[in-house]
Order: structure tokens, then C-alpha cells, then sequence
């Protein structure tokens, strides 16, 4: 857990003082990503760097797991701080594995002991030990480097990382390939991480919790749905872009909106029975027809059972797309537009049929929430200012 | 083509000479090394300290190393050391100073400042900083300001012939005063293929310290 308790910066400029950050309180819980972003020269990055104080605070305190900071001595407090920066700072003159291993160095580890943690973070980062150790940070790429920064900051296992924009400096590709394996890894390492980013889409991708900060203030904090269903002001609601509807699609598992209530024809079925069903259920275009292992294999449409004679085998369609249950509604809705259809066959990761998914679903789905939120948003507006 | 009759019978003499040279140089920029790099490193603290201490190193190098030898001759003959290797020695020193401060606080100046953050947020001390990352980053710009040290001085030891330091300047001088024109070709011939091959030479140290990994050497000062 990390606690800001009034935590605050003034800088003094030939032009006067500067606050940087102004009594930021917040909590983030143990084993929980909080990403602060926010315009440049907003204070996040203050805020950041006062953790570990590479910026030394004016004010204020900083508690690690309910630990008043205060009272350890600054290298102690760093060498128990995972500290992963945009440059990446690997030190030219060492190898990969003298680059990791400074902090369990430092820390007086035995030789054998953090010989072999260099060896299990570099699989931990999906990077081979024997290929690696020895080389030097010059030989590799920047999506390289910068696991290795990561697996740097793990090395002596600390249980708060700070993160300064991490993945700011990789082409778009690797930065997604690295959030996605950083992400993974956060599942079992659990560590309590604060992660500056000006970047909306890494921020709900990666965040648990988003703290967006303005002119040293710390406007909102809340997890990504609430800041996107309900922003505070209009600063935060510019910030996140008049698209931000949209980007609650990427928060949303097919999961939560899938209709399992769905009948189905199966191939030997006639085209009859088949749109006896299509009546019944009242489907406008088309049913899905499922094999012997409820797989979707094809769909009639409405128009073919209508108008033709036989099994559903002989007419079936080819199937234009489905979803997995457990992709978001980002995936579902790209999926549409590409096919142009409004409805999807969903599946679970066996390939079986578990329900389809429908436009109007989604946007009811969406919207009831846009609704509720709001509504609590105003009843506990008084609460938010806590 | 006589000097050459001369250097071939002369041979023991010029080697004899060479290893004076080498040797004087060498202490006395060995010297100033071990000065010169402690004082550029401490003066990257205070930027009021370093700009005064570069400026003095500037203005002694303005100064004609035939004067230098001259102010120093009064002071010296306290000790009893007024001419012969001593003063040459201390000029060589002094005009040292210079290009090794210089080039000692420019690199670890310019260590780059992600790598310092990185380096504190670790929780790496000043001294470990100091040790493990910024002198070995900087240790090619470090020895490039010792070449320049080294080469600059060989011409300078030279000179110091005049005050009886020994060395390959004694070619010259005698030359010069002989009106013996074979001295005076083989001392200035010796004197630029020596800075010449200790340049090389040095250059090659300097690749060897350079840490592995920095692939870029700068090429020169």
C-alpha cells in the first residue's frame, strides 16, 4: 500500500515559487496499478518522484505499507522501491545481468543467490538467460531494454514499483507486446505500483485506478469505468476525449452483456423447422447452426429459409465472425463494422457456442451504466471530495 | 641525409635520451593525473569552483614555457633545485593541469542524466555512482585529456633542455649552439615521432580502459 498524506512540492524559481503539487492525498491498496496522468507540468511526475525522493518534499508524508517513509534513510528507501524510468537508464558500461543484479548487490545477496534471481527474472520477462546475461545494453533493442529495466526494478522483489512513464519511449507495436507481458506478470507479482502516464489508452488498459492531476491538484481519483461514466469537471471530460464512451469499450468483457437465452438449429434440421424457430424467437436475419459440440459451423438466413426447400446443411452460410466471451466489447464492435452485421455468435475457448451479443445490447448495456453512475455520482459527490 | 650517419653512430646516446624524455613526461603527467582528475570530479559539485579553477588552468597555460622556467628558477634555488629535471618536471605538471581537468569534468558532466536518476533511484550512494557508473563512463574523454596532456608536453620537455632537464631537447639545444645542423634535425625529429607514437599508443590504453559495451570512442578531445 502507498499513502500520500499532504504530500507537497514547491519549487523556487528566478520567477517566484512554484507549487508542483499541492497537498495530494491518496491511497493506493496493496497489489493494485494507479496510473497518474495528466497534462505535462501537471504534477504527476512530482508526485511520482517524491516517493522515492529523487524530489525531495516540502510537505507532507509518504506512508509504504502503513510505514512513515520519513524515517528511513534515503538509500534504503530506493533500494526497496522498484524505480523504472522512460529512458530506461541501463548502464552502458555493464553487462545485462551486472545491470540487474546492482540492487540485490547492494543489498549484500550472496553471489550464488542473485546470480540465479538475474537468471529467473530474465525468464520472468520472456528473455533467455544464457542469450542475454552477457551481453551489453547497447546490443539490444528498445523493447528489450526496457524489460530489462523492468526486471531491474524487480530485482530485489520491492514491493512498490514506481513507474515514469515506462513504455513512453517504444514504437506503438512493442509498447502494446509489453504492457500485455507486464500485465501478466502483474497478476502473480501483485506489487503495488504508481505509473505516471500522459497516455488516456495506456492509462485505462493498464490501470486499476486513475488519478488525474492539473496544475498540482489532484483532481479525480477513481478506477477507469467511473472517471470515464463520470468525469468531475469539464477539465477531466476534455482530457478524456469526447470519444471516452467508446473507450469504456475496452473495460467491458463480452461476458457481462452475452444473451445466453438463444435457440439454435443443428444441420440435419429442415429450413422449415429452422424458420419455424426464427419466428418463434422473433430473430430478424439469421440462426445460428451448431454441431454436435454446440460449435456455431454456419447460419441460415431468414431470406434462404423463406424462400428455399431442405436441410439446413445443404443452405447453411458460412459463420462471418464471432467473439470470445472473454475478449472486450472493443473486439465485438470491431468485429461488426467489419462484417457489417449487428449481431455476434459468442464462444467460450473451446470454440462452443454460449450466447450471441447484439448492437442494441451493448449500447443498453452502456448506457444503464452511464445512468447509474451518474446517478451515484450525484448523490455522493459530497464523499468524492474526501 | 648526414643526421642520420650521426643518430646510427649516436644510437645509445639518442636512446638514452628518449628514455629521459619518456620517463620525465611521464612522471610528471602522471602526476598531474592523479591531481587532475580528483580535481575535476570535485569541482562538478560546485559550478562557481569549477569556473575559477578552469580559468586558472587556462591562464598557466598562456604562460611561454621559457618564462615559466624563468619565474621558477628564483623559487626553485630555495630548495637548491633552481634549474635541472625539478622545475621541467613542475612546468610539465602545471601545463597538465589543464586538458586533464577540463576533460575530467566536461565527462562526468555530460554523464547522461537518466542514467544519474537511474543511478539514485536505485539507491545507489554518491560514492557508488561515482565509482560504478560516472568514472567509467567517462574514462575515454578522461584519458583523451591526458593524451592531449602527453603530446603537448613532449614539446614542452623539449624545451626544458635549456634549463638541463636532460631529454631529447639536448639535441636541439646543443644543435643550436654547435651550429651543428645534424643535432638539431635528429632532436626535432625524435621529439615529433615520439609524440607521435605515445599518441598512438595512448590512444590504444585508451580503447582498452574504455568499458565494454560503449562502442563509441571520442576520437579526440
Amino acid at each position: 500500500m502507498i499513502r500520500l498524506d499532504n504530500l507537497t512540492k514547491v519549487f523556487d524559481t528566478p520567477k517566484g515559487a512554484v507549487v508542483a503539487a499541492d497537498h495530494i492525498n491518496m491511497e493506493v491498496p496493496t497489489g493494485e496499478i494507479c496510473i497518474l496522468l495528466g497534462p505535462s507540468g501537471c504534477g504527476k511526475t512530482t508526485t511520482l518522484k517524491m516517493i522515492n525522493r529523487i524530489v525531495r518534499p516540502t510537505s507532507g508524508k509518504v506512508f509504504i505499507d502503513d510505514e512513515d517513509t520519513s524515517s528511513l534513510d534515503t538509500q534504503t528507501l530506493r533500494r526497496n522501491i522498484g524505480y523504472v524510468i522512460q529512458q530506461i537508464g541501463l548502464f552502458p558500461n555493464m553487462t545485462i545481468e551486472e545491470n540487474i543484479t546492482i540492487v540485490p548487490k547492494l543489498l549484500g545477496w550472496d553471489k550464488a543467490k542473485y546470480k540465479e534471481r538475474a537468471r529467473e527474472l530474465m525468464r520472468m520477462i520472456a528473455l533467455e538467460p544464457d542469450a542475454f546475461l552477457k551481453r551489453y545494453p547497447s546490443e539490444l533493442s528498445g523493447g528489450q531494454q526496457q524489460r530489462i529495466g523492468v526486471a531491474r526494478a524487480l530485482a530485489a522483489d520491492p514491493p512498490v514499483m514506481l513507474m515514469d512513464e515506462p513504455f513512453g519511449a517504444i514504437d506503438p507495436i512493442n509498447r502494446a507486446v509489453i504492457q500485455d507481458e507486464f500485465l501478466k506478470m502483474q497478476q502473480e507479482l501483485k506489487k503495488t505500483i504508481m505509473f505516471v502516464s500522459h497516455d488516456i489508452d495506456e492509462a485505462i488498459k493498464m490501470g486499476d485506478r486513475i488519478a488525474i492531476f492539473r496544475d498540482g491538484h489532484l483532481v479525480q481519483y477513481a478506477t477507469p469505468d467511473t472517471l470515464l461514466a463520470a468525469p468531475k469537471d469539464s477539465f477531466v471530460e476534455s482530457f478524456l476525449g469526447e470519444d471516452r464512451a467508446l473507450k469504456r469499450l475496452n473495460l467491458i468483457n463480452v461476458r457481462e452483456v452475452v444473451s445466453t437465452n438463444f435457440e439454435t438449429v443443428s444441420p440435419r434440421d429442415s429450413l422449415e423447422s429452422a424458420l419455424q424457430t426464427l419466428d418463434k424467437c422473433g430473430y430478424q436475419h439469421a440462426i445460428v447452426m451448431v454441431n454436435e459440440e454446440r460449435q456455431p459451423v454456419g447460419i441460415i438466413p431468414r431470406a434462404v429459409a423463406q424462400v428455399s426447400k431442405g436441410s439446413c446443411h445443404d443452405y447453411a452460410q458460412k459463420v462471418p465472425a464471432v467473439v470470445n466471451v472473454n475478449d472486450d466489447l472493443r473486439k465485438a464492435v470491431s468485429l461488426m463494422l467489419a462484417h457489417d452485421i449487428t449481431w455476434l455468435p459468442c464462444v467460450d475457448d473451446e470454440g462452443r457456442l454460449c450466447g450471441h451479443i447484439t448492437q442494441r445490447a451493448m449500447t443498453h448495456h452502456l448506457g444503464a451504466r452511464f445512468r447509474t453512475q451518474q446517478a451515484t455520482a450525484e448523490l455522493a459527490d459530497p464523499m468524492a471530495e474526501e | 641525409m648526414e643526421w642520420i650517419h650521426y643518430a646510427v653512430s649516436n644510437f645509445d646516446v639518442l636512446i638514452a635520451r628518449t628514455i629521459e624524455h619518456i620517463v620525465l613526461v611521464g612522471i610528471a603527467v602522471g602526476i598531474a593525473t592523479l591531481t587532475g582528475v580528483p580535481i575535476g570530479i570535485a569541482i562538478t559539485k560546485n559550478e562557481k569552483m569549477a569556473k575559477t579553477v578552469l580559468y586558472i588552468a587556462s591562464i598557466i597555460v598562456t604562460i611561454p614555457s621559457i618564462a615559466l622556467f624563468g619565474i621558477m628558477i628564483p623559487i626553485l634555488s630555495i630548495v637548491g633545485h633552481g634549474i635541472g629535471y625539478v622545475p621541467a618536471v613542475i612546468a610539465v605538471l602545471l601545463y597538465s593541469q589543464l586538458p586533464i581537468i577540463r576533460n575530467t569534468y566536461t565527462a562526468i558532466n555530460n554523464v547522461d542524466p537518466a542514467l544519474r536518476e537511474a543511478a539514485r533511484g536505485i539507491g545507489m550512494s554518491q560514492n557508488q555512482r561515482l565509482q560504478k557508473v560516472e568514472i567509467p563512463l567517462a574514462v575515454p574523454v578522461i584519458m583523451a585529456g591526458v593524451r592531449t596532456a602527453v603530446v603537448l608536453n613532449i614539446g614542452v620537455m623539449a624545451i626544458a633542455a635549456y634549463i638541463g632537464a636532460g631529454g631529447l631537447g639536448t639535441f636541439i639545444s646543443r644543435g643550436i649552439s654547435q651550429s651543428d645542423p645534424r643535432q638539431l634535425i635528429l632532436g626535432a625529429i625524435a621529439v615529433s615521432l615520439l609524440a607521435i607514437i605515445v599518441d598512438y599508443a595512448l590512444l590504444y590504453l585508451q580503447k582498452r580502459l574504455t568499458p565494454k559495451g560503449m562502442e563509441q570512442v571520442p576520437a579526440c578531445n
